[in-house]
């Protein structure tokens, strides 16, 4: 296994002060907590600072740590010196506070290697989501919840689509250990999606102890990025390139849509910019979004001779026309 | 070990998506007292005027979570985890206006 350099995670010397770590702390917590930030990597970066933390905030914790000695760097072959991890010396770290079995599940295996398997509380006594007690026995508890992103194009948003996830899941075994298992799933994800939204898959997410029911998966969908359209809630934007006669003379063009081609009348003396909306035509639903197409008069390339000509035929008829009149120029 | 199961329906917690008080408790794991809390604070705004007739819709259910977590991991409190909510609004708003924009802007070169 790796070793993890927790005093570089948290961004602090090796002297940092209790209140040092805890300012450091805070502020990357707040940096990387994962309904705040939108850095790609904002969960796995949350969780190493929690487990950064979970061990240079206690003393006893820090000591052990530090014991280590200073010639490890992150990333390190590591091997735990004899007496380390669990049932070493016989002794278990009290699970912290605000820290659920599943929560202590993700912690790395250096962690445990030092610091014992934190979920391996005997008979129960853990709650998930935080609540928890020193019971023992015949103590039900519910299993954390578990949010997952999924990625999808438009064209499933608008069609619907089965989407096969992996994710970790812990498990308790009889004795009260957590380890965690790879889950495969086929999720179907409903027409008419939209992006950030949520789908609640009920008791999805393992966990649960003493017949406790398991946590609920929770995926946020997320497109991605489209080459033509842009989607706004149900509403799709897309840009529709028009020739400058089409513009001019108006015209009935071919537009694509996710739900095939459709034909779009062009109005005479069109604009670019000008926007015309295809309604009905984004993605479906109770109320079914639009389709907002917005005209961009595109010229043809005028390289040859009587390209050009046609062009000059343009000017010398339009020689009156200042398309810059309201410019004051 | 891998287990496999065919097509899971879930359920979009859209717009349509209703859901009463105690099962929007049930579901987001907080108590019926908290979701009082949070409809005191303004943080949701369920339809129908007294509690037994509220209803709330399901991205409320996000909301709530996201309160949840946002007071535990960053020892917030109420007022508190409502205006980052809010403000975390407010960015996504903001970046969709900015996605919308630089489609606007496209490429630019030096003039002559």
């Amino acid at each position: 296994m790796e070793y993890k350099d927790y005093y570089k995670i948290l961004g602090v010397a090796r002297d940092a002060t209790q209140d040092d770590i805890k300012r450091a702390y805070r502020k990357l917590a707040r940096k990387y907590h994962p309904d705040v930030s939108k850095e790609p990597d904002a969960e796995q970066r949350f969780k190493e600072v929690n487990e950064a933390n979970e061990v240079l905030k206690d003393p006893e914790k820090r000591a052990q740590y530090d014991a280590l000695g200073t010639g490890w760097h992150a990333g390190d072959e590591f091997r735990p010196p004899p007496g380390y991890g669990a049932g070493g010396d016989g002794r278990r770290w009290q699970r912290a506070e605000r820290m659920s079995p599943e929560e202590a599940a993700q912690f790395s295996d250096f962690f445990s290697s030092i610091f014992g398997d934190l979920g391996g509380m005997r008979g129960g006594g853990m709650g998930g989501d935080g609540g928890f007690g020193g019971r023992a026995g015949g103590f039900a508890s519910r299993g954390s919840d578990q949010t997952a992103r999924v990625r999808i194009s438009l064209e499933d948003a608008y069609h619907g689509a089965t989407r096969q996830l992996s994710l970790e899941v812990p498990e308790i075994d009889a004795k009260g250990r957590v380890s965690s298992r790879t889950r495969t799933l086929n999720v179907r994800i409903p027409a008419g999606v939209t992006e950030g939204q949520q789908i609640r898959l009920a008791g999805q997410a393992g966990g649960g102890v003493g017949g406790g029911e398991a946590g609920d998966l929770y995926l946020e969908v997320e497109f991605a990025p489209h080459p033509l359209f842009r989607a706004e809630g149900r509403d799709l934007h897309l840009r529709l390139p028009i020739a400058p006669w089409e513009a001019a003379l108006g015209a009935t063009v071919s537009v694509p849509t996710l739900g095939g081609k459709v034909s779009l009348k062009v109005p005479a003396g069109a604009q670019s910019n000008q926007r015309l909306r295809l309604k009905g035509r984004g993605l479906p639903g109770k109320t079914p979004g639009d389709t907002y197409v917005q005209l961009e008069i595109v010229n043809p390339p005028a390289t040859d001779a009587s390209a050009k000509a046609a062009f000059e035929a343009l000017a010398e008829r339009f020689k009156s026309f200042n398309p810059r009149a309201k410019l004051g120029v | 070990m891998t287990q496999s199961q065919a097509g899971i329906e879930g359920e979009l917690l859209d717009e349509q998506r209703a859901l009463k008080l105690a099962e929007l408790a049930h579901v987001c794991g907080v108590s019926v007292e908290q979701v009082h809390s949070m409809v005191a604070e303004g943080m949701l705004q369920p339809r129908g005027a007294a509690p037994e007739q509220w209803v709330f819709r399901g991205v409320e259910v996000i909301r709530v979570r996201r309160a949840v977590r946002l007071q535990r991991d960053l020892e917030l409190n109420l007022p508190g985890a409502a205006l980052a909510l809010e403000l975390i609004d407010e960015i996504e708003r903001l970046r969709c206006r900015v996605r919308r924009l630089e489609q606007h802007l496209g490429a630019w070169q030096d003039a002559d």
